[in-house]
Parts: C-alpha cells; structure tokens; sequence
C-alpha cells in the first residue's frame, strides 16, 4: 500500500522540519519527504493543503481501564478515541483492577491491543504489588513482557524504605521509575489545593509542600540510587522551580504535566464542578503560570493527556465524593495548541511536548517523520474550530472540565503503520 | 460567579449559601423573620403561607436539632413534613444521591431540606434538578460537610442584629474550630457582607484553615488578644473526636487556651453577647457560668432560628 499525503506542511519536531511538501508512505514505512521515490505510484492521496502532518502524538499517560474497569471505558473505546485525537502510540498506567503486576496482565493488554490494529500501547508496570507499596513485583519479567517502566501510578508510596528498594532494584536493571511527587500522608483525604478556593468551599485540602517534600525525597532518593526517575503531573510552581534546580544539578529525571493543569486552576471548580476533580488537584493561577513557563523553557519536558474516563454515577456526586480524573486523549491536541498560540509558541516547538519529547522519556523510536520509520502520522487541520461537546466524544468517558469550549484544531486524519486508522 | 441559588430576576429560590448574597437578600430575610417571632407567642401558631406543599427533610447525616428546627418552622407555615433520614436508608441500599432525589421529586415535593456530610451536596442536587425540568422545587442547605450552614448563619445574624442593631460598628469574635465548621463560613460571609466592622477568629493553627484572612477576618491565636474589645462572641463546637488526636492533644488544655471563661470574657465589652450554635461541651468549648450567664444569647437563638427558618421557606416558596 502506497500512501501520499500531499501538500501539507508537514511539522517534524525531531528533525526541527517545518515547511510545505508532500510525505510518502510505502509498506508502512515513511518512503520519502518532499521528493517522490522513483516509479512511485500511489494507491491512496490524501490532499493535506492547508493542514499540518506530524508524527503520531505520543500520550504518555492514558487509562484504558482494561482489566476490570471496562464499565468506565473498554480498549475499543479508548484506542478509537486516541486515533480520533491523533494519538499513535500511549502509556498506560498500571492502576487498573487488578493493577498491572503480573506478566500475564500485561502480555493479555498488549494482545488485546494489538487485535484491536490501533494505537501502540506501551503498558508502565506497578512498582509494588497490588500498587499497595509493600512488595516488589518481578521488574525483570514484566519488562519482558512490555512494560516500558514502573510506577505507583496515583497510589503514593508511604513507606520510605519500601521506595528506596524499589528505586534501587530498578536502578540495578536500568529500569526507569515514574512517580508521582506527593507526600502519601499530607494529601490523605485531600481533594483540592490548599488555598482560598478549598477553604470558601469547605473541600479538605492538600497542601502544595505535599507535592515538593516528596519531590526532595525523591532527588535525595534518585542521589543515592541512581534510578531515572520520570515525575509525573507535576502541579505547583514550587515543584517546577525544584525540578529546574535537579536539572541543573544533572540528576538524571524527566517530567510531564498533564494538559488540564496548563489550563486550569482551583477557580475553575465554581461551585463544585466535579469534572474539575483531578489528581494532583488544580491549583492556583502561579502554579498554572509557572507550569506554563516550565513548558516552555524545558523545565518540564512533556504534555500528556492523563486521560481518565468516569463514568458519569461516578461523577454525579459531591465534589469530594466525586472519582478524579478526566476524559483527555481527544483534546490533548487541541489543547496544546491552544497553549502554544496563548504563548506566541512556534507549533514545532509545542508539538515536540506530544512527540518526540514523549518518545525519548517512553524511549520508543517513534514520535518523529524519519525516512524508513513506522509511518505513524497525525494529519490535521490547524483553523479547524469545534465545540466540545462530551457526547460527541469517542471515549467512553465524557467526563471533561472542558465541556462547551471552543477548541481549534482538528485531526483530519491518522495513520498508524502506513494504514489509515481514523478519518473525518 | 454565577449564582446558583438566584434566579433570573435576582430572586433567592434555592438557599445554598450566603456567600455572594445581595445584602438586601440577606436583610429581607431578617426582616421576614421578625413577625415569625411572635407567632410563637400565639395560642394558634400557624400561619397558611406552605399549605399544600411538601417540604422534605433530606437528612443525609444525622441532626435531631436542626431537623427538629426545620420541622417545627414548616410546620408553622402549614407544610407538610416528611423527615428521612437517609443516613441509615436508601444510600446504604446501594442508591446515588441523585437517584434518591428523583424519586422524591417525582413525589411532587415542593422543597428539600439537605443536610449532608458533604461539601456541595446542596449545589449538586439543585443544579440536577435544574438540569432535571424541576427547578421548581427548592432546595434549603441545613449544613453541607464543612462548607455552609446557611440558615444558621442568618439566625446568628438575626440574633446579632437583635441585640446589637448595627452590624459596621460591631467586632464579632469566632472561636474554636473554624478548620471544620460550616457555622463559621455562612457566618463570616454573612458578617462581611453587612458591612460588620471588624469580624475575627481564634484558634490554634490546627483549627483554622489555610489563607481564612481572605475570607475576610483578622486571626488570632490568643483568646486574650482576640476577645478584647469585642462586642460579639460566637464560641464554635468541638467535635468529640477532634478533641485528642494530632489537632488537640487533649479536650483539657483546649478548654484552659480556647474554653470561655468568666475571666477570659471580661476582655470583651461589658455588654458583649455570647452565641453558640449547639449542642454545647460544657467543659471544654464553653464555662456553664458563661453558658448559664447574663452574657449569653444561646436560648433565644433556638427561638430565633425557628423564625428564621420561616422566613427562609416562605420566601424561597414564594419566588
């Protein structure tokens, strides 16, 4: 199958291409840029003028909730809603029911994936038994069985010596560890950031000292292991500014925030929106800004969805009652946009926060147009507006603190592997 | 902000707050209640304002007083009452809050009284039922998990404006436990909102929440700074299982820091007024000299809270 996606200005954030031209994809793989291959003759064009192809974005954070969740979302209506966002290839976190702890969860979810002929997914093992952080699961045949890293997904690990093991098994192999910087027992019962919002609206709090004493234990932690360390959902200003200073130091850590928290802050809760219940919570307007400014200078190195469909029982209910998480694959794109142009950002360097930055965290050999690469290819239309419009999303979750926004950019269409998998 | 609880024309049709209420609301519903006063005084306490319509007690965490409260001021507006209490019914048969609500509305009830441990739960069921086609039926916030407690604040500031008559000349003290009350909050925005000249907390850092200077209040630590000069005093409850732990260590030395005293209230005004919003520790929040004494206002705020309760389901039904 021979593919030309013509015309389009084709955004290659790996290779810093930004210029008009046309891409051709043979047997999967990306043929050539630019200049057709000799005798080429292709089976499909698609006319790309006035749209941008980028690499598949790569989320590095979406649940699927397979196994045991599948009354939230199910693999077939979450892989259709990652390729309706563009998204090529995903990380899941291991906080599913069971957790991801056992080779045979994870071969079942690659396979599962794979039948479905979607999006890659790249499952992150549980560090600890059960996500309850007293045992060590087998890293060595979870790994073997494609896990790309560790983690305790939003389950804090409570007990400093049980880390510590962990991070230092890890290390022993090479194995990246993502954690998620809060301190377990300061953020017990708390569902909002400590501050005017939490205390007008009677919401138990947590605190922001929770996110960056955690964050201090981990450098000390990553000092002693040796362990990279990917943080995760990165969500006050006093973190982005501790994550800059470990950079500096040369610890060898990575970081993301997840899109909402580039949008939104504790105002927007209003009276009780339990669609604006995230884990970290949404904190103040410095935070959001600081998180923004971290984006841009590099502090922090990628945007991901967490994409967390609930089901709507599950969110009918008082703010602190509420299940956090929200519905995010098909808005990443939209919403990094939005982003890039509130900063005056150049769109290739936005779009490497969903692709090529995610990819050398993920380390996978995606997230870039080189020639001979899986043709793995979001095109999509930049002045497209659109209104978001919860049951007009492919996720079985419709849970959105975006509800009603107009959004521009849409994807027009995905390929993964050479093979048109969505189109609109 | 949108408010929730006004309608199109500014017109109160849910009470979930007083946080953002016109002054003018608020002072209608003071004034309102005033004549309630009296009905209590007559041989026949009724008046006709609610007959024909049902007004739910929606009781989600359990409360003998305020449901009493709230039962006796509907049925002093010829309502009629139906009291459920849902702590230990429905939810714990696997039924959502919502679905507990629609069933009741398709009772044709007319008003839902809602208490619940919660902060919100009040917001969530008048916004479903907006969402729902049946926003004519009210919804009154009796005390929503550390949020609000709407109608206590309005009696508070009823019994206030009793005694004191002009709210920008008053410093109003609240002690205790502001970290967990619902009281403090409907009564801080209330005071604010009047115009009160100087409102203020006292308590231990474990008990006040984070950033409550931007509610609007002066913090203390010490009673003896705190109380000086006050005009009001509003001592808030400990619950019993905050009293030892890692807030308090122990019921004992609160009462010595934050217990209301004979001596400790001498450093207010000679004509300072005493409130509690009940069920008082005696002992530990509170001196019975001081509960029993010339200063106190806690009894008339029983009464004056039944009136107020009228006043707010008279209005709310009328709009």
């Amino acid at each position: 199958m021979k593919i030309e996606i013509r015309s389009g200005r084709v955004i290659d954030p790996g290779h810093r291409i930004d210029r008009e031209m046309s891409l051709y994809i043979d047997a999967g793989k990306v043929a050539a840029l630019e200049e057709a291959p000799r005798g080429w003759r292709p089976d499909r064009v698609l006319d790309a003028k006035a749209m941008v192809v980028c690499p598949g974005l790569i989320d590095a954070s979406a649940r699927l909730r397979e196994p045991g969740l599948e009354h939230k979302a199910t693999l077939e209506s979450e892989m259709a809603a990652a390729l309706a966002g563009g998204v090529t290839s995903l990380a899941c976190p291991p906080d599913t029911d069971p957790p991801l702890d056992e080779p045979g969860l994870v071969e079942m979810l690659k396979h599962r994936a794979r039948s479905l002929n979607g999006a890659h997914v790249y499952p992150i093992g549980a560090l600890t038994v059960g996500l309850k952080g007293e045992t060590l699961t087998e890293m060595g045949e979870l790994n073997e069985a494609g896990c790309v890293a560790f983690s305790q997904a939003d389950a804090a690990l409570g007990d400093t010596q049980v880390l510590l093991r962990a991070l230092q098994y890890a290390a022993t192999f090479g194995y990246p560890v993502w954690l998620r910087p809060q301190d377990a027992a300061l953020s017990r019962g708390g569902v909002a950031h400590d501050g005017e919002v939490a205390t007008r609206l009677g919401l138990p709090p947590i605190p922001s000292f929770a996110e960056t004493i955690a964050l201090d234990e981990i450098f000390e932690l990553v000092r002693a292991t040796g362990v990279r360390v990917h943080l995760a959902r990165l969500s006050t200003h006093q973190g982005v500014a501790r994550v800059r200073q470990a950079k500096r130091e040369g610890l060898p850590i990575s970081c993301d925030v997840a899109i909402h928290h580039v949008h939104l802050c504790d105002i927007d809760i209003g009276w009780y929106d339990a669609h604006c219940h995230v884990v970290p919570p949404l904190r103040g307007t410095r935070d959001r800004d600081a998180l923004r400014a971290g984006l841009a200078d590099g502090t922090i190195d990628l945007i991901c969805s967490d994409h967390a469909p609930v089901d709507d029982d599950a969110k009918q209910l008082p703010f602190a009652e509420s299940e956090a998480g929200a519905t995010g694959l098909e808005l990443l794109l939209p919403l990094t946009l939005k982003w890039a142009q509130e900063q005056r950002l150049p769109l290739v360097d936005a779009l490497a926060r969903i692709t090529v930055a995610p990819a050398r965290v993920l380390g996978l050999k995606a997230g870039h147009l080189g020639v001979a690469t899986d043709a793995d290819v979001c095109v999509f239309d930049p002045q497209a507006h659109w209104r978001v419009e919860p049951g007009e999303l492919k996720s079985q979750g419709k849970n959105t603190p975006f509800h009603g926004l107009e959004l521009v950019g849409r994807v027009r269409w995905t390929l993964v592997a050479g093979q048109v998998v969505h189109e609109r | 902000m949108h408010n929730p609880q006004l309608n199109a024309e500014g017109e109160l049709t849910h009470l979930l707050t007083l946080e953002g209420l016109p002054p003018e609301v608020i002072g209608r519903i003071l004034d309102t209640a005033v004549p309630f006063v009296s009905i209590a005084e007559r041989e026949v306490k009724k008046v006709p304002l609610l007959r024909g319509k049902t007004v739910f007690n929606l009781f989600f965490e359990s409360s003998t007083r305020t449901r009493t409260t709230f039962e006796i001021a509907a049925k002093r507006l010829s309502a009629d009452v139906i009291n459920l209490n849902i702590g230990v019914s429905s939810t714990s048969k696997g039924e959502t809050l919502l679905d507990t609500i629609d069933n009741l509305a398709a009772m044709n009830a007319d008003m839902f009284v809602v208490r619940h441990a919660e902060s919100g739960a009040p917001h969530l069921i008048a916004q479903h039922l907006s969402a729902s086609g049946k926003s004519h039926i009210h919804v009154v916030n009796a005390g929503d998990g550390r949020h609000g407690h709407p109608t206590q604040g309005l009696l508070d500031l009823f019994t206030i404006r009793h005694y004191k008559r002009d709210f920008r000349a008053l410093a109003v003290a609240i002690v205790g436990d502001v970290l967990h009350s619902r009281v403090a909050r409907s009564l801080i925005h209330g005071l604010t909102t009047l115009g009160t000249a100087e409102v203020r907390v006292i308590g231990p850092k474990t008990l006040l929440p984070t950033a409550v200077e931007s509610l609007g209040v002066r913090v203390f630590h010490r009673m003896q700074e705190g109380l000086d000069g006050c005009d009001v005093v509003v001592m808030l409850r400990l619950q019993n299982e905050r009293m030892r732990g890692s807030l308090l260590p122990s019921a004992g030395e609160y009462f010595k820091h934050y217990g209301l005293t004979p001596e400790k209230l001498r450093l207010a005004k000679p004509d300072a007024i005493v409130m509690h919003p009940g069920p008082m520790n005696r002992g530990v929040e509170i001196d019975s000299a001081v509960a029993d004494g010339s200063h106190s206002v806690i009894l008339p705020q029983v009464t004056f809270g039944i009136a107020v309760r009228m006043a707010v389901m008279s209005i709310v039904a009328g709009n």
